[in-house]
């Protein structure tokens, strides 16, 4: 297990202090779009070297270091309780270098015991699958976006939205008006169609282990990513909300089943330090590849 | 590019502007939730700590001790700081607070408490956690570390040319007021 927690380890290191490619890309042609001498122009241009910086001294692009989120894809018979306990040790040790902030609180004593480790910190969502291949993707997802994130029951009066794809848009874009700043955009939004309360932010986030340039396989998801985005981008809401042209850089909509009775639209709020990679672990489990 | 220097004197406060780009040098003190919630509640600041003609930075910030015992601050963005509007104009008034640095703009009650008392609201790039350490220069002490853990005490920062915009000032002007209100009009005809 301790080639398992090297690898762990250099995966939060690597997910806490450089952000992936497809989102620094996306960054890059906002600051080009925005206009020259506003302030959003000046907020992108730090938000550009601070993802610089951050990469060229390896310590936390962000000081919320977030909800420490693991996916794992493995195979049948792989034993998930051993990796849960290497992960937390690495989860550790990774606060003790300051890849992470110390930053799990008890909900009912108020106490920081400063190890990042307690119940339900770290998260894991493992999924078997018929290969040998073991992957593992990380999420540190900040507290300042998650608390924007938001979940609509339709219909809803307020915004006329009707249990219908355009009900969906309407919500979606009202999530991001009620967000303005306060979520560090330019954001990225994870969205799930239908679920439950739970398993529907459950999807909404997983949402955001795609790549921002991919395209939705379901044409009408697509439709509705493109519109969303291009829309949202009209509102003016701009970088931290100080008014602009980039107020997200991709939005990610998935759908999953509901009961007759309920239609929920979740949203996920990613902030611009969207802090997400992947390893494919090798047989001595030390890392194979990235998968960002 | 406007500077100010700790004490911040109500004159140099009054003068800015929504808009305006200021650094900071001198010394800042986080506080954030628990000291909000804490000193709202009646709550004293520590012996030796005085936030008269300071500013309070909203920000819970990553710090390490080095082998010497020396502290070292390797992440220091701001948070959200509407969670401390509940709390924040009584303290303004109460402690003579200057400035209040965050993210993400504040409401109408402290919208209020910077204009009767001559402070002001200073947006910091949320998430720029290495740009905004870099001109950290130095922690010169920290305080109710044990009671509320290290994002939440309070850290007196050594700060150099700290970079920020006004977006609230003390003539009743709030960017985020006008964004929300353009935003929402723009929202409404695509409804």
């Amino acid at each position: 297990m301790e080639a398992l927690q090297a690898s762990l380890i250099e995966l939060i290191r690597r997910t806490s202090a450089e952000i992936p490619d497809d989102v620094q890309r996306v960054i890059l042609a906002s600051l080009a779009q925005e206009k020259q001498g506003t302030i959003a122009e000046s907020a992108l241009k730090i938000i550009e070297q601070n993802i610089e910086l951050a990469r060229r001294k390896s310590q936390p692009i962000c000081q919320d270091t977030g909800t420490i989120l693991f996916y794992v894809d493995c195979p049948v018979g792989f034993d998930q309780i051993a990796f849960a306990d290497t992960a937390r040790e690495a989860v550790r040790q990774a606060t003790r270098k300051g890849y992470l902030r110390q930053n799990s609180v008890d909900s009912l004593t108020d106490k920081n015991d400063g190890t990042n480790v307690g119940p339900g910190a770290p998260t894991f969502h493992f999924h078997q699958h018929r290969a040998d291949e073991v992957s593992v993707r990380l999420m540190l997802k900040g507290g300042g976006c998650e608390n924007v994130g938001a979940q609509y029951a339709l219909p809803l009066e307020r915004l006329q939205a009707d249990r219908d794809l355009d009900g969906c848009r309407k919500v979606i874009l009202d999530a991001v008006h009620q967000a303005q700043g306060k979520g560090c955009g330019p954001g990225v939004l994870g969205v799930c169609i239908g679920g439950d309360r739970a398993t529907g932010y459950e999807h909404s986030k997983t949402q955001l282990l795609r790549k921002l340039d991919d395209r939705n396989p379901n044409p009408v998801l697509d439709e509705l990513e493109r519109k969303v985005l291009t829309t949202a981008n009209e509102l003016g809401i701009g970088p931290m909300g100080f008014g602009g042209r980039t107020t997200l850089l991709g939005v990610k909509v998935g759908a999953i089943n509901r009961l007759p009775a309920s239609y929920y639209v979740s949203v996920s709020y990613m902030c611009w330090a969207f802090r997400r990679h992947g390893i494919v672990l090798d047989p001595a489990h030390g890392i194979a590849g990235w998968l960002y | 590019m406007i500077q100010l220097t700790f004490p911040f004197s109500e004159a140099s406060i009054r003068a800015l502007k929504v808009g305006d780009a200021v650094e900071i040098s001198g010394v800042l003190f986080t506080g954030r939730d628990a000291v909000h919630k804490y000193l709202f509640k009646g709550g004293e600041l520590p012996p030796g700590v005085s936030f008269q003609d300071g500013i309070i930075y909203h920000c819970g910030p990553v710090v390490i001790r080095d082998e010497d015992g020396r502290w070292r601050v390797m992440a220091a963005g701001p948070t959200t700081s509407a969670r401390e509007e509940p709390y924040q104009g009584e303290i303004i008034r109460r402690f003579g607070v200057r400035g209040v640095i965050g993210k993400g703009g504040m409401g109408d009650r402290t919208l209020a408490a910077c204009r009767e008392h001559g402070c002001v609201y200073l947006h910091a790039i949320g998430g720029a956690a290495q740009v905004l350490a870099e001109r950290i220069k130095a922690v010169r002490n920290v305080h109710l570390l044990e009671q509320f853990g290290s994002p939440e005490a309070i850290w007196e920062l050594e700060v150099d040319r700290f970079p920020a915009v006004v977006t609230m000032d003390s003539h009743g002007g709030s960017l985020h007021q006008e964004v929300l209100a353009a935003s929402a009009a723009a929202l409404q005809e695509r409804l």
